[in-house]
């Protein structure tokens, strides 16, 4: 796996030094790392010049950023009510059965972490599913072990 | 367009400037509008809504603390509809909050407490949902105690903390039914940026966060007969313990507070006013040593602008954003470990008890100085130097376990040696007094005169501007300090971390030089510490400042260098300033901390 290098002085060098450029770094961050160690978020309220507890409220309120490391594949299960009726929960039992996870947790391999979102939009499709920024549909028990499957082959070719 | 707004409220008709909330507009006319979020220190917030109020003309509720007055408006504070919005909306915190309250150490004293007698909450509201949160009781450091259980998430320490402080050690994370007031990584608060102030504790509008007390510690030492039990009172204790005791705020209550101590069964009171008068005699001439070492002998290596030490919160603040002037802070100790140095070496000595069978309190008003007694310098004596810290509040509420009918008490004096003072010492408790109390004394011994100033009032350090500069000719001078001849004293006053942090700032980026800054990390300085009574306003800060001014005016002597007492001090112990003794003893040093 290939490690993007960044440091977080360029980043603000990118987007600026003003409160606005938080949320942009932030997910630059993220976006080469998956998590966003406690270690860049002290960096980040020393370039903005802000308190890093204040790094850490941005971080944790947004669902697409992690404060804590996360698998190389994060699925994000839809919970709401459309869904749920769309036969949410058989699917969520699988993934924990294939996975031998609880939605917050990662695998023991670094692989998957499995979490539960808000609506996605695709109320019309569901259950849906994200698994990092691709969208899965009309999920079923079958087709969720089918997808995995075809993650953990995608890992294993690197 | 007019500067003024007229309105009707209840009925009333009122005009007010534009711009003035309802809210405010209301309490001109005596109306009063309940608040949870609102606190006058603080910027609006609408976050709690307890304070919605209804308008002719508009379907929705809207919030009293964050809606500017207009003209024409007719406003319903108490209509049926308000009430029974503001009984379900604190029906709702109450599900949330855990109201033990018996069981609670703010019982009595708790905003939601009191609203929910108003409003009569009674067992039939929304579901409890504390058995089915998850939560954490952050017991760990010495100062203050965070228990998320008891929040209501107003948001107000996180303002404080942000808008008057600067810190910014408290913020708002994770979202909706998960949001909370957390720390840097959820981190327990000795480990995080807090700087122990305690400017929080004075806000919070239940018992989220509290003082950590050590109530029971102190009866324990007092009836242990092996212990002999010296206690100090800081100066601004004085002007503010008859607030919580039911009385106006600005009262001076020295000699009842004395006389209640005493009847509290401590073996000897004291007077943090005392090491007050001291700490200007350390930290004066260590002001004068820094100024001949860059002027005199051209010393590269020197650090000025010097800046004080008193303030535990404002050192620790320093030692974590600031740590490259960490050699700029005075290494003179506070008032507070100064005496608790000196209370089990020299005063143990002289009265002929066993440092080890000593056990030293202190009254503050402060939640810091728990933290600075625990500090682990602070064993100069060979001991703890102090042992158990309590807040003004504290005191109180001992004073009020005890029985004792505080007004009746007769007033009574400080025990001696270590319990006279000067005026000097007294104005420790308000911003610029400690600069004001050091410019008497340095003044005096450069030029053998005293400060030109009508009755030793060096006013232009005074105030309530969050900072305040002023210059002092220094001409015709002793020969021995001839090299102050003609020099500008330049000083700083600053109180309030964030006026601390933007005088740091200036001072780093060379826009503005000093030879030596006052910094108080609380708002107002000591009488408005995180340890005072609550609630706390300009207007009580204001009050209580005025009295330790009048306190001051009457005291025979004005001058730290005068106490008498310092003077012997001196002679048969301390020697010299600066000298051995003071440097085992009333000096310290300091470490550098994480930005977080």
């Amino acid at each position: 796996m290939t490690r993007i290098q960044y440091s977080v002085t360029d980043m603000a060098n990118k987007h600026g030094r003003s409160r606005e450029a938080l949320l942009p770094i932030l997910q630059d961050i993220y976006q080469a790392k998956h998590v966003i160690s406690d270690e860049d978020m002290v960096n980040v309220a020393r370039e903005l010049d802000i308190s890093a507890a204040h790094v850490y409220g941005t971080a944790t309120f947004y669902s697409f950023l992690e404060t804590q490391q996360s698998g190389k594949y994060i699925i994000r299960l839809c919970k709401t009510i459309t869904c749920m009726m769309h036969g949410k929960n058989p699917v969520l039992q699988e993934l924990e059965r294939i996975l031998k996870i609880k939605p917050g947790q990662t695998t023991p391999d670094g692989l998957f972490t499995l979490k539960e979102t808000n609506c996605l939009g695709q109320c019309h499709k569901g259950p849906a599913m994200l698994v990092n920024d691709n969208p899965h549909t009309q999920l079923t028990p079958e087709s969720v072990r089918e997808i995995i499957d075809s993650y953990r082959r995608e890992a294993l070719s690197y | 367009m007019s500067d003024q707004v007229t309105l009707k409220i209840d009925g009333i008709s009122v005009s007010v400037k534009r711009g003035t909330t309802v809210l405010d507009a209301a309490k001109t006319i005596n109306i009063r509008i309940p608040t949870l979020c609102h606190h006058e220190d603080l910027c609006v917030a609408g976050n709690c809504r307890v304070c919605v109020v209804e308008q002719t003309g508009t379907d929705r509720l809207i919030p009293a603390c964050a809606m500017p007055a207009a003209d024409g408006m007719e406003i319903h504070s108490n209509s049926l509809k308000v009430r029974n919005a503001r009984k379900q909306i604190v029906e709702l915190l109450v599900s949330e909050h855990r109201a033990e309250c018996t069981t609670c150490y703010k019982n009595g004293n708790c905003e939601l407490q009191a609203l929910s007698h108003e409003y009569i909450i009674g067992e039939n509201g929304y579901i409890n949902l504390i058995p089915l949160k998850e939560y954490t009781i952050d017991y760990y450091s010495p100062s203050i105690i965070k228990d998320d259980s008891k929040c209501i998430r107003c948001q107000r320490c996180v303002r404080t903390c942000d808008e008057l402080q600067g810190v910014g050690a408290l913020t708002v994370s994770h979202k909706g039914s998960e949001m909370k007031i957390s720390t840097f990584m959820d981190k327990p608060i000795y480990q995080v940026v807090c700087t122990n102030c305690g400017q929080c504790v004075n806000r919070c509008p239940t018992g989220a966060l509290v003082e950590r007390h050590y109530i029971d510690e102190v009866w324990a030492a007092i009836y242990n007969e092996k212990k002999f039990v010296v206690v100090q009172t800081a100066p601004a204790v004085r002007v503010a313990l008859a607030e919580a005791l039911g009385h106006e705020p600005g009262e001076i209550v020295t000699g009842k507070m004395v006389a209640a101590l005493r009847r509290l069964g401590f073996d000897a009171v004291l007077d943090t006013d005392f090491t007050a008068d001291l700490t200007i005699i350390e930290e004066g001439h260590e002001l004068l040593q820094r100024l001949k070492r860059a002027l005199k002998d051209k010393d590269p290596d020197v650090k000025l602008p010097m800046t004080t030490s008193c303030s535990p919160g404002w050192v620790k603040f320093l030692e974590h954003i600031f740590p490259e002037f960490m050699e700029n802070l005075s290494t003179a100790k506070s008032p507070q470990q100064m005496f608790g140095a000196l209370a089990k070496t020299f005063y143990a000595s002289k009265i002929g008890v066993e440092p080890a069978s000593m056990v030293s309190v202190s009254i503050m008003p402060c939640t810091a100085k728990k933290y600075e007694a625990n500090r682990p310098e602070m064993y100069a004596s060979g001991y703890q130097d102090v042992d158990y810290v309590l807040t003004t509040r504290e005191l109180a509420l001992m004073i009020k376990q005890a029985g004792i009918d505080f007004n009746s008490l007769a007033d009574d004096d400080y025990d001696s040696i270590m319990g006279e003072s000067s005026g000097a010492g007294v104005i420790f408790g308000a911003t610029g007094g400690v600069m004001e109390a050091a410019l008497r004394t340095v003044y005096e011994v450069v030029t053998g005169r005293e400060v030109p100033f009508d009755g030793l009032n060096i006013t232009p350090v005074r105030g309530v501007e969050g900072v305040r500069e002023a210059s002092i000719l220094i001409n015709k001078t002793l020969p021995e300090w001839s090299f102050l001849e003609g020099v500008e004293l330049k000083t700083c006053v600053a109180h309030g971390l964030n006026n601390a942090r933007n005088v740091m700032k200036a001072v780093r980026d060379g826009s503005a030089s000093y030879h030596f800054i006052e910094i108080m990390a609380c708002p107002g300085g000591c009488l408005g510490g995180g340890g005072q009574p609550i609630p706390t306003s300009s207007d009580i800060r204001k009050r209580r400042s005025s009295a330790i001014y009048q306190e001051d005016s009457q005291k025979v002597i004005r001058k730290s260098h005068e106490n008498p007492e310092i003077v012997q001090i001196y002679k048969e112990f301390l020697i010299e300033p600066l000298g051995h003794t003071s440097h085992k003893l009333l000096h310290t040093k300091y470490t550098a901390r994480e930005r977080y």
